[in-house]
């Protein structure tokens, strides 16, 4: 795990990003990145509120209005999976059910190690490869449960051995 | 004759998308310079005679959204685009942004010159995390070559572009959502008017465009309007990135001139080349969630503008879900309606709770507990959220369930007597015997 997020790093994602109101999203987003558990703190919310002259409810609306944030500790992994309907009707169910057993888990929870939490997403554009799953910026689709394990797998790995 | 088109997908897959040496190569930067020795209003004449639809979505003629914008005396104004593509079955604004950045950014930049702005904004969904920072290498290089920045090609004219970032909400691809969230807010609606191109970004003019109204514009310039017009049909100027998805055989992004049909869409070996599987094809669901469903009857009617309103259907984002037997038209719509539930921004109560209501009574027919009178109450509700809701989010909605009911009312009456004949529904209750 990459620890706790200091408040020296937090201040440097809001000056990178200039101090300024309308990157709001983007600090957050950043800030929730490298927490390593995925989600924003109440801490860095305040804090970032205080340097961008916002007040807290600002910054609170955002957080709770767009799905891509979490004021809860979630995985270091998000495990997202597409549940609109070009990848319902492509079998979703199916690919649920590959990924709830392979990491022991049900859909909306966290694996007990904190790596991954696995969850629905609304549609993310890749359609094509229904039915498709997203992990950070990857994006995978048309999978078996073979695949579904060696993807773990490497995840795992990845986390033992950091680069 | 080919059914496909290639024309603002060209370059797509051909050259490296963030070079700028390869995008010149490939003509790109040809009509900026023609652009920069053109009266602005000579460059909304074209783009008028050219009959460009808006591809976000609404269809609404960009060449009269930029002459109102064009009248528009306040300064300064802003070039907004917008690409948070979240229309499910929609993926053809990622190919553009993945694919050829710089076409995007050259059809942001003739606007900028156009309405003398120095500022754009493109807002990319958070989703698309990858697509952002590629664009903005773009961005750099094309500042680097001289095509975007200070004084461009050795002009008077300075354009600057900014990336944005969404964070996860489908209604900012609603125009007035985005702007809110462009400037750090949650993204909901606004209360209109005034138009955006009135008050808009930071309360200044702005003009809105897809990722692909931008793209079409070089290109518009390049051949002349003239001929884009006599590609497409004569209300539809052009072509149209189509995204299959779900149960065809070639799902992906193709570029098709208007007037083709439906049916070459979904079969022709080209573009779909027909079902993925045994199945027949059964409906299929046009322009995203929001749009209508089309059925095999209305298979010839020809893709375009016209046509498919004539038809009581849209182009709407570009969409094209195909859907065989297997899928229980219940069941998809509880789907499409749980969609825009957790969509819905929550600010106009017809919106946030008529889809909850919607989704109840679509669950009643799942469990064959419907009656008679939930069709009455289905169509009162679409009614209700047609009319009286805030965005068009709202308004669009029980699009789909419209279209589905007055075309598979026979499904629907089956499952009130507990029959489900697309074997999804009601499977708890029997046992194993058959499939």
């Amino acid at each position: 795990m990459s620890g706790e997020l200091k408040k020296e790093q937090v201040l440097k994602i809001i000056k990178s990003k200039g101090k300024e109101k309308e990157q709001l999203l983007a600090i957050l987003l950043e800030i929730q990145q490298a927490s390593g558990q995925n989600y924003v703190d109440k801490k860095w919310a305040r804090l970032v509120a205080d340097e961008l002259g916002l007040p807290l409810t600002k910054v609170y609306d955002a957080l709770t209005f767009y799905a891509m944030f979490s004021t809860e500790p979630r995985g270091k992994y998000i495990i997202e999976i597409c549940q609109s309907a070009p990848c319902h009707v492509m079998n979703k169910a199916a690919l649920v059910q590959m990924f709830e057993k392979q990491l022991g888990i049900k859909m909306g929870e966290t694996t007990p190690d904190g790596l991954f939490t696995l969850q629905y997403s609304a549609c993310f554009g890749a359609c094509d490869l229904a039915p498709a799953v997203k992990i950070g910026e990857k994006v995978y689709g048309k999978l078996t449960a073979q695949k579904v394990a060696e993807i773990i797998a490497n995840y795992r790995g990845v986390s033992v051995c950091p680069k | 004759m080919s059914k496909v088109m290639p024309l603002i997908s060209k370059n797509c897959g051909q050259i490296r998308p963030t070079s700028v040496e390869d995008y010149v190569k490939a003509g790109g930067y040809a009509a900026l310079k023609k652009a920069l020795g053109m009266k602005p209003l000579e460059i909304i004449e074209e783009i008028k005679k050219a009959r460009l639809m808006g591809r976000g979505g609404a269809g609404y003629p960009a060449g009269a959204k930029w002459q109102q914008m064009y009248e528009i005396e306040h300064t300064p104004k802003y070039i907004v685009c917008n690409a948070d593509e979240g229309e499910p079955g929609t993926f053809k604004d990622k190919l553009l942004l993945e694919q050829d950045p710089l076409k995007v950014i050259e059809g942001m930049t003739i606007a900028g010159y156009v309405f003398n702005s120095h500022d754009g904004y493109i807002y990319i969904r958070g989703e698309y995390a990858a697509i952002q920072k590629l664009f903005q290498e773009a961005i750099d290089n094309a500042v680097q070559a001289g095509y975007l920045g200070d004084n461009i090609l050795g002009s008077k004219y300075s354009f600057h572009l900014h990336v944005m970032t969404g964070a996860g909400a489908y209604v900012c691809g609603e125009n007035s959502a985005m702007l809110n969230s462009i400037e750090g807010k949650a993204g909901r609606p606004r209360v209109k008017p005034p138009h955006l191109a009135e008050v808009g970004l930071f309360q200044k003019p702005t003009l809105v465009n897809n990722v692909e109204s931008f793209a079409n514009v070089p290109v518009i310039l390049d051949i002349g309007a003239e001929k884009y017009l006599s590609i497409g049909t004569a209300e539809s100027g052009g072509t149209k990135l189509v995204c299959l998805s779900g149960h065809v055989a070639k799902p992906g992004v193709y570029e098709v001139p208007f007037g083709v049909t439906l049916r070459d869409i979904i079969f022709d070996e080209e573009i779909g080349g027909g079902m993925s599987g045994h199945r027949k094809l059964k409906f299929y669901h046009l322009g995203g969630q929001s749009g209508p469903c089309g059925f095999l009857p209305q298979l010839d009617t020809e893709y375009c503008y016209k046509a498919l309103r004539a038809n009581g259907l849209s182009v709407g984002s570009g969409a094209v879900v195909v859907l065989d037997e297997s899928v229980c038209v219940i069941d998809y719509l509880k789907c499409v309606t749980e969609f825009f539930i957790h969509e819905s921004c929550g600010k106009c109560t017809p919106c946030r709770e008529g889809n909850k209501q919607l989704y109840l009574i679509l669950d009643k027919f799942s469990q064959g507990t419907a009656t008679q009178d939930d069709y009455r109450q289905l169509e009162r509700l679409s009614n209700l959220l047609a009319k009286v809701s805030f965005c068009g989010l709202g308004q669009a909605a029980a699009t789909a369930l419209n279209t589905c009911l007055k075309n598979l009312r026979a499904e629907f009456d089956a499952h009130l007597s507990g029959q489900c004949p697309a074997g999804v529904c009601f499977t708890n209750q029997e046992t194993e015997s058959g499939e």
